[in-house]
C-alpha cells in the first residue's frame, strides 16, 4: 500500500485576476507534501465542484479578491453536498472583511485567511482537518 | 453496492474514489480491479508524452474537444512529476482544459508522479483499467517525457503521440533518443512560432536514419520521389513509420490532419495485428511481475527472516555459494 496524500484543491472562483496568493498557498501546500490541484483563473462554482469531484480532494481552497465571496462561497458549499461530497473541507482565503467571517463560516468553512496570512497555519489547519498523514 | 459495482453503473463519484485507491493500491482498489478486469480491453489508449511546455495539456484538451463531437466519451490521465524533496505536487495540467468543463461525457484525473520507479507505471496502468471499464472510448494519458517509466507509460498506450515545439527541441541532441522508440506520431505544436521548419528538418531526420526507406529512384537519368508512405513491408510484416503534424493546440489548427494521423494508426494497429500483439505484449509483463511478487511474498510468509540472514551469513563467510544457499531456502519453503 502506498503513502496516502492529502489532495487539496486551490481554485479562484469569480471574475478577478489577483492569483498570486493562490499560487503561494499552492505551492507552500506542495512543499509541506501534499497534491494540489490548481485550476486557474475565473472558474465558476460548477466548474469547482466538478473538478473537486473528478479528483477526489480532501480539501477545496478557495481564493477570493474580488469581494463576490458571499455570492460565491455558499454556492460551492452547496454544489459539493449535492455532490456527496459534504466531508470535503473548505478553505477561503483572499479579502474578506471580518463581519462576514463567522457567516462563513456557519456555512461550513472550516477556516479564514486574509492578506499576511502564514501559510505554516493553513499548512497546519489543513492537516488536522483531515484524518490520514500525508 | 461496492465500489466496482457503482463505477460499471456509471457513479462519478464511486468512480473518483476507486481511483484514489488504485492509486493507493489499498486492497479493496486492487480487490475492485479485479472485479473490472473483464470489463476492460475496450478503450482506445492514447499517450500525449513531451517535455514540459511544449503544450502537451492545451492538445489533449483539443484532441478531446474532437473526440466528444464524434460523441465518444474521453477520459484523461494528466501526469505531472512530484517533488523529489517534499514529495508534493502542484497538478496544473487542468488550467488548460476549462473548455471540457461541464461536459458529463469527460473526466479529467491529475496524477503525480510520486517519484517511484515503476510504481507509476503500474497505476498508471491501474487507473486506465479503471476507466476503460467505466466505459470510456478514449483514454488519454500525458506525461512528462523523460525517464524510464515514462517510457514504460507510452508503451501502456496503443497510440503514442510525442509532442515537440519549436525552439524546443530543434537540434538533433536535444531531441531525445529513446523517443523515436516510443512515438507512432511526432507533432511539432506551436507551429504559430519561428523555427518550425528546422525542427520538422531535424525530425525527419531522424526518421530517415531509423527507418530507411528508398524515397528517390532513378529511372532514365531522371530523379523521382516515391511519395512516402506511412508503412512499409518487411520481410511479411506491416511497419508503421512515425507521421509527422503540425499543430497550433492554442487555435485549435492541424487538428484535422493530426486526427486522420490517429485514424491511420489505429487502423494499421488492426490491420497489422499490432493491436493485439500490444494488449498480449502488456499482459505478459503484468502477469509476469505479479507471478514475481506473489511468490516472494509466499515466500516471506513462509520462511522467517532469521533463516534468511543466517544463510546469507554462511554466504557472506564463503561457506556457502550463493546459489546453494537459495537452494537450502527453497527446500525450507516446501517442507
Ligand atoms: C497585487 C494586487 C493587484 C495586482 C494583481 C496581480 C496578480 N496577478 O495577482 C493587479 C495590479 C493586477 C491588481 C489589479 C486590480 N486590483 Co488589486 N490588489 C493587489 C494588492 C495590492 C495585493 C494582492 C496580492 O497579490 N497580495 C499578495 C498575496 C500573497 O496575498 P493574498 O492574495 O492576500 O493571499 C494571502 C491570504 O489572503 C491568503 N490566501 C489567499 N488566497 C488563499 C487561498 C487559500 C486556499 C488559502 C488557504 C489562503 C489564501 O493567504 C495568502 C498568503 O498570506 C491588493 C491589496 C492587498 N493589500 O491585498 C489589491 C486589491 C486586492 N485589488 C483591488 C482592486 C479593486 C483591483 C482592481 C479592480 C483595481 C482597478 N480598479 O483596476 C484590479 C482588478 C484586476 C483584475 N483583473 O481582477 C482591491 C480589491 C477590493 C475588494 N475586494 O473589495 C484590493 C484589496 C486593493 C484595495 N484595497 O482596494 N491588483
Ligand atoms: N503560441 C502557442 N502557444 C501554445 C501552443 N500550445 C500551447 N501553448 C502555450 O504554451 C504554454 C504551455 O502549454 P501546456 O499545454 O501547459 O504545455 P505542457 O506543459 O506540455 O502541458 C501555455 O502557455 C499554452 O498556452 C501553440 O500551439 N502555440
Ligand atoms: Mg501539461
Amino acid at each position: 500500500m502506498t503513502e496516502r496524500k492529502i489532495r487539496v484543491l486551490v481554485a479562484k472562483p469569480g471574475l478577478d485576476g489577483h492569483d498570486r496568493g493562490a499560487k503561494v498557498v499552492a505551492r507552500a501546500l506542495r512543499d509541506a507534501g501534499m497534491e494540489v490541484i490548481y485550476t486557474g483563473l475565473r472558474q465558476t462554482p460548477e466548474m469547482i465542484a466538478e473538478a473537486a469531484l473528478q479528483e477526489d480532494v480532501d480539501a477545496v481552497g478557495l481564493s477570493i479578491l474580488s469581494g463576490a465571496h458571499m455570492a460565491l462561497v455558499p454556492r460551492v458549499v452547496e454544489l459539493l453536498k449535492t455532490n456527496g461530497q459534504q466531508d470535503v473541507k473548505v478553505f477561503v482565503g483572499g479579502i474578506i472583511p471580518d463581519e462576514d467571517v463567522p457567516r462563513l463560516k456557519e456555512m461550513g468553512v472550516m477556516e479564514v485567511y486574509g492578506p499576511g496570512a502564514s501559510t505554516e497555519k493553513v499548512i497546519s489547519d489543513i492537516r488536522s482537518a483531515i484524518p490520514t498523514a500525508g | 453496492m461496492n465500489l466496482a459495482q457503482s463505477v460499471l453503473n456509471g457513479d462519478r463519484l464511486a468512480l473518483a474514489r476507486l481511483l484514489s485507491r488504485v492509486e493507493n493500491t489499498t486492497p479493496e482498489g486492487l480487490a475492485a480491479l479485479d472485479a473490472l478486469f473483464p470489463h476492460t480491453g475496450k478503450a482506445h489508449l492514447l499517450g500525449v508524452t513531451g517535455a514540459p511546455g511544449t503544450g502537451k495539456s492545451s492538445l489533449v484538451n483539443q484532441l478531446a474537444l474532437h473526440y466528444r463531437k464524434q460523441e465518444k466519451k474521453v477520459a484523461i490521465v494528466a501526469v505531472d512529476p512530484s517533488s523529489p524533496f517534499t514529495g508534493g505536487a502542484v497538478l496544473g495540467d487542468r488550467v488548460r482544459m476549462r473548455d471540457l468543463s461541464g461536459d458529463t461525457g469527460v473526466f479529467i484525473r491529475s496524477m503525480a508522479s510520486r517519484g517511484s520507479l515503476g510504481g507509476l507505471a503500474q497505476a498508471t496502468a491501474g487507473v486506465v483499467q479503471v476507466f476503460d471499464a467505466a466505459g470510456f472510448d478514449v483514454i488519454i494519458i500525458e506525461t512528462v517525457g523523460a525517464g524510464q517509466s515514462e517510457v514504460d507509460i507510452a508503451r501502456l498506450a496503443h497510440t503514442t503521440l510525442v509532442v515537440e515545439a519549436p525552439g524546443l527541441g530543434d537540434d538533433i541532441q536535444a531531441i531525445k533518443a529513446g523517443i523515436l522508440e516510443i512515438a507512432d506520431i511526432l507533432v511539432i505544436n506551436k507551429a504559430d512560432h519561428s523555427g518550425v521548419d528546422a525542427t520538422e528538418r531535424a525530425l525527419k531526420t531522424m526518421l530517415e536514419l531509423a527507418h530507411p526507406v528508398r524515397r528517390v529512384f532513378q529511372h532514365h537519368g531522371q530523379a523521382f520521389e516515391v511519395p512516402a508512405h506511412h508503412t512499409i513491408e518487411d520481410n511479411g510484416r506491416l511497419l508503421w513509420i512515425p507521421l509527422i503534424r503540425r499543430t497550433v493546440a492554442t487555435e485549435a489548427k492541424g487538428l484535422p490532419e493530426l486526427l486522420e494521423a490517429i485514424d491511420l494508426h489505429t487502423a494499421y494497429l488492426r490491420e497489422s495485428g499490432d493491436w493485439a500483439r500490444r494488449e498480449e505484449a502488456r499482459l505478459e509483463v503484468e502477469f509476469d511481475l505479479l507471478l514475481r511478487e506473489k511468490l516472494v511474498e509466499h515466500f516471506r510468509q513462509q520462511v522467517p527472516d532469521e533463516v534468511v540472514s543466517s544463510l546469507f551469513a554462511e554466504t557472506l563467510a564463503r561457506r556457502l555459494a550463493p546459489r546453494e544457499a537459495i537452494g537450502q531456502l527453497l527446500q525450507r519453503m516446501k517442507s
